[in-house]
């Protein structure tokens, strides 16, 4: 996959879909191009956050620990992100990414993503607006679980 | 040192004075003759007096003389020689008497010359030897910059005055004396005259100079303290960007160099006022003798051949005075120098010669306890830090010595490792004052590591062995003119009171690390550095250095195996994908088109990162390859998109270190290049544009820039051009490249770089750590894991140690101290530069290292974190200069004292 078919990819994530190519596209050439196989670990919960993934082909499962081992609480398909809020809140990972089948990924450097989101406030404006999507769901899903009590 | 410059160089070199002048006496004589020569040629067998009858002869060679009481005593009868023969023969003389005079000054100036400069290479040791005596606390207030100005800079003139110093002033005095007398004897009137003024020229000028001795003093002081500023800013050139304070720095420089220039201008000003002054008052003589003595000879109390005479000597006269003067006045500005330096080299408390004399033999153990009795020490300021402590260290017990902020425990390491002098009391071992004890047996018996590491700029190696270099162990075998030269330098090196200790010895003391000798020193270096927790990081830099060949063989001699062993493990755990292999007949994706091209590592400035596309040979093979018009299209494509992303970003962008291309400072002038050159020909490019746009190619990996410009017949043309570019090399760049050779060590590559011998994959995040581990265990395996450490401890610690990291200077540091297996172990905050859990860490294994083989050292270490004391037999409790707890740490915890307090 070259540089510019990466491009495309980045265009059909939400979080850059505001932004404009040329800017993507050196984004996509200052990230690294990194590539798993099927098993291996992205990223483990409790790592220092110090990058962001954007799937570019393959799956991969997004684990949380808990007392009976590992649970699969989502998956990840291509043109999404992950990996985002460890680099914002300078926390560690709040999950562990493995890859399901083999996988391609680009690797956003936290400074890098960092400098984007200042030099571009359309994608900050979309990260908040992802992040407060979020949190309605993460309220809704409270108020649910409350209610059902 | 002696005040006085003149006794320094009369005590050290009368010998030579005597002889050079006695010399210079019998120079005189062959001087003389060539004189008298020239008439005796003249008037004899040129003009033919004595030879008016033909065929006449005349006596060559004749020794007669005149003897008192006895008469005339001939000698020798001489030849008879006639006209011609007589004219050669004096030539003859008058050659052998120029040859003669020629070498008389050649050996004179030699001699002078030589004794100059052992004398300057005698005080430079002695400077450097009195800074090697100083007590600590002088070091608190000179700045080494300054010291160093003294011994390199201000003594040097000294070296051109010693051979003058005495031959000078009686030569010179010696030929103005008789000029002078010689105008006495012609007329006493005029030689008083001529007495006056030389009297008056004795008398003011050296009173004018006196100013220009103050300035001298002056520029000297200033020169130095600017030296020393230089070295400041040089030291602390962090704080000085961290703080923006370059300009301030640059107006304090440059206000001392307008007061430096001040006073040289000042210097320059008198010194032509004196000149002009001294010239004026040799000048006045002629004058009063022409005046004085025209008017004697007018009235007819002088005769004229008389005043001619006497003019004529005078002539004789202001030369030798001149000189003197000039002499004088070098004189003063040596000893003013002299003094300056001797001045500041005068310490009081210097240490004795008898405690750093060297001792081959090792001393015994210390075996008694190290005691501090009643002792106080106060900082510079006068605030104690310690207030008349007593205590005991026994011999094999381990001492955590806590301390609150003002405690004052540091000081007490300082004291035991004399690093600080006690004000009151003392530190005795089995009643010796510590300070009266030799070195020999306190920097062998004793240890000291503290956080503030001094490390030299030498090879990590160099720096964990210092501690064990106290004295020449072995004598170096020389033969040949390495013998010869030896003999010299031993010979030169008494001459000048240097000592003759030979450097090229082996200075390195085995049996004090608990060694035998340079094979079994590893294993004892390899225990510390473990202990230490730093033979990884070692490790690590001896994969990224370098190995010197002549010294690491086993890793040339065993590379394919190393090779081979790790694709096996890489294929055995399924990661053969990790490293793409260097094959000769194969293009590496995962490498640069340039390292494709070249496959070799570059030797030398030829063929080296951007000189490559410029290299004729290799545009040649370019061209043949049919790749020069391919790889310039590559070369603009790769411009037009590092330029379409980067151009619009500011130059510090963190982005710029993702550009392989390019540097951001590049990125105006290929934006300029690619704008002439877009719709040209690719014929009408100018070479050097060519070869700017091409290198651009060179730095592009396909996986990594994803630019898509690679297709499978430009890589099989790469690997055809390699083919050709090594076949054809010519002989001037055979040294300029090592190809690579799967079967071959390369030396000019790395460690890393030859076991791998192929590129780690780009799109493998954790690829290189992985790898690493793996080399390092292969290499365990093979069991040249002990070879790639002393590859790392080849690694040049850089200026004070600071190509390491602090918390490496201070693991070094007491690697160091344990190496040397004292029977007292002081350490100081040895690693506060280390998190808490590194810190026990390194603790827990250096007290188990210092007691290896039964070897019980007392240790006393002043810990950073009162958790640590658990680890030791004692604790001792330090608040406000104060020893205020002392016991075992069960028995402190029992108590409700400060140490409860320090820990919770």
């Amino acid at each position: 996959m070259l540089l510019k078919d990466e491009v495309g990819m980045l265009q059909r994530v939400p979080l850059f879909s505001g932004i404009e190519p040329t800017k993507l596209k050196l984004l996509a050439f200052t990230s690294d191009r990194v590539s798993y196989s099927a098993g291996q670990i992205l990223f483990r919960q409790g790592d220092e956050g110090d990058a962001a993934y954007v799937i570019l082909s393959g799956r991969a499962d997004i684990l949380v620990d808990s007392d009976s081992g590992p649970i699969k609480v989502a998956e990840l398909v291509p043109n999404s992100i992950v990996g985002e809020i460890a680099i914002l809140c300078n926390s560690s990972r709040t999950a562990t990414v493995r890859a399901a089948c083999p996988l391609e990924a680009l690797r956003i450097r936290k400074d890098h993503f960092l400098r984007l989101m200042k030099e571009f406030p359309e994608m900050t404006i979309e990260m908040v607006r992802v992040l407060a999507d979020r949190l309605n769901h993460t309220t809704a899903d409270l108020i649910d679980a409350r209610s059902a009590k | 040192m002696e005040p006085s410059l003149a006794r320094y160089i009369w005590t050290h070199t009368k010998k030579q004075q005597v002889w050079i002048l006695m010399i210079v006496v019998l120079s005189m004589i062959p001087y003389f003759m060539s004189f008298d020569l020239p008439k005796l040629i003249v008037n004899g067998p040129i003009q033919g007096k004595g030879f008016e009858q033909p065929g006449a002869t005349q006596p060559f060679m004749r020794l007669h003389y005149n003897l008192p009481l006895i008469g005339e005593v001939q000698f020798f009868s001489g030849f008879q020689l006639d006209r011609k023969e007589t004219l050669f023969a004096l030539s003859v003389v008058f050659l052998l008497l120029v040859i003669i005079n020629g070498l008389f000054k050649l050996y004179i100036n030699t001699y002078k010359g030589r004794l100059g400069e052992r004398m300057l290479r005698r005080i430079r040791f002695d400077l450097v030897d009195r800074v090697l005596r100083f007590p600590p606390i002088y070091f608190k207030r000179v700045k080494s910059a300054e010291v160093a100005t003294m011994v390199k800079d201000e003594v040097e003139p000294l070296g051109g005055f010693i051979g003058d110093a005495f031959l000078q002033p009686v030569l010179l005095g010696g030929q103005a004396l008789t000029a002078m007398l010689f105008i006495v004897v012609q007329n006493f009137w005029l030689g008083m005259i001529a007495a006056v003024i030389v009297i008056i020229q004795i008398v003011i000028i050296p009173r004018m100079r006196r100013r220009l001795i103050v300035l001298g003093r002056q520029r000297q002081l200033t020169a130095r303290a600017l030296s020393g500023r230089v070295g400041e800013i040089v030291d602390g050139i962090g704080a000085v960007h961290v703080h923006d304070t370059s300009n301030y720095e640059r107006a304090d420089i440059a206000a001392r160099l307008g007061l430096i220039f001040r006073i040289r201008f000042d210097l320059y000003q008198w010194k032509f006022m004196v000149k002009f002054l001294n010239n004026f008052l040799a000048q006045l003589t002629p004058f009063l003798f022409y005046m004085i003595g025209g008017y004697l000879v007018i009235q007819g109390r002088l005769d004229v051949g008389q005043l001619v005479a006497v003019i004529g000597a005078y002539k004789d006269l202001p030369g030798p005075m001149k000189e003197l003067i000039d002499w004088d006045q070098d004189r003063q500005d040596v000893q003013v120098k002299y003094q300056q330096v001797v001045e500041q080299f005068t310490v009081e408390g210097l240490i004795a010669p008898r405690i750093g004399a060297l001792t081959i033999d090792d001393p015994d153990p210390m075996t008694n306890p190290l005691s501090a009795i009643s002792l106080s020490i106060a900082d510079d300021g006068g605030a104690m830090l310690l207030n008349r402590i007593s205590l005991q260290v026994r011999p094999g017990e381990t001492v955590a010595l806590v301390s609150t902020a003002t405690g004052g425990a540091e000081a007490l390491a300082e004291a035991f490792a004399r690093l600080n002098w006690p004000d009151s009391g003392r530190i005795a071992s089995g009643g010796i004052d510590l300070l009266e004890l030799p070195e020999a047996v306190t920097g062998r018996r004793m240890s000291y590591a503290s956080s503030d590491v001094f490390l030299f700029q030498a090879s990590l190696r160099d720096n964990l062995l210092y501690g064990l270099k106290h004295a020449p162990l072995t004598s170096v075998p020389y033969d040949g003119a390495a013998a010869d030269q030896h003999r010299w330098n031993i010979h030169e090196a008494r001459r000048s009171g240097n000592p003759d200790l030979d450097i090229h010895s082996d200075w390195i003391n085995y049996a004090s690390a608990g060694a035998t000798g340079p094979h079994d020193l590893f294993e004892a270096v390899r225990r510390v550095l473990d202990a230490v927790v730093l033979s990884r990081d070692i490790l690590d830099l001896g994969l990224r250095s370098s190995a010197d060949l002549t010294r690491h063989t086993e890793l040339a001699r065993r590379i394919v195996e190393l090779r081979a062993a790790l694709r096996t493990r890489l294929e055995h755990e399924g990661l053969s994908g990790l490293v793409v292999p260097f094959e000769p007949g194969a293009y590496n994706k995962e490498a640069t088109i340039g390292q494709n091209l070249l496959f070799g590592a570059a030797a030398g400035p030829e063929l080296a990162d951007r000189a490559l596309a410029a290299n004729p040979y290799f545009a040649s093979v370019l061209r043949q390859a049919g790749l020069d018009r391919t790889l310039y299209e590559m070369g603009m494509e790769i411009a037009e998109q590092a330029i379409e992303l980067f151009a619009d970003l500011p130059p510090d962008h963190q982005f710029f270190q993702q550009l392989a291309f390019m540097s951001a400072e590049e990125i105006p002038a290929y934006e300029t290049l690619l704008q002439r050159l877009k719709n040209r020909s690719h014929e009408a490019v100018s070479e050097n544009d060519r070869a700017m746009i091409v290198s651009l190619s060179f730095a592009y990996i396909e996986p990594r820039h994803r630019f898509g410009l690679l297709s499978d017949e430009l890589m099989s043309k790469i690997v055809a051009a390699r083919n050709l570019f090594h076949e054809n090399l010519p002989p001037e760049l055979q040294n300029a490249i090592e190809r690579y050779d799967p079967a071959k060590y390369i030396a000019a590559a790395t460690v890393m770089d030859n076991v791998l011998f192929g590129r780690v994959g780009n799109n493998h995040p954790d690829a290189p750590d992985r790898i690493r581990s793996i080399v390092y265990d292969i290499l365990d395996e093979l069991g040249l894991y002990a070879e790639l450490l002393d590859v790392g401890l080849d690694f040049n610690v850089g200026s004070g140690g600071r190509r390491l990291t602090g918390g490496q200077r201070q693991k070094l540091d007491v690697a160091r101290a344990l190496l040397k297996r004292p029977d007292f172990l002081i350490l100081n905050r040895p690693l506060s530069a280390l998190d808490q859990r590194m810190q026990d860490k390194v603790l827990r294994n250096v007290l188990e290292e210092a007691r290896r083989d039964g070897h019980s050292p007392a240790i006393v270490w002043v810990v950073t974190n009162p958790a640590m004391a658990m680890m030791f037999d004692r604790v001792i409790v330090f608040d406000s200069g104060q020893l205020v707890e002392d016991g075992t740490h069960e028995t402190l915890l029992a108590g409700n004292g400060i140490f409860k307090e320090l820990l919770s």
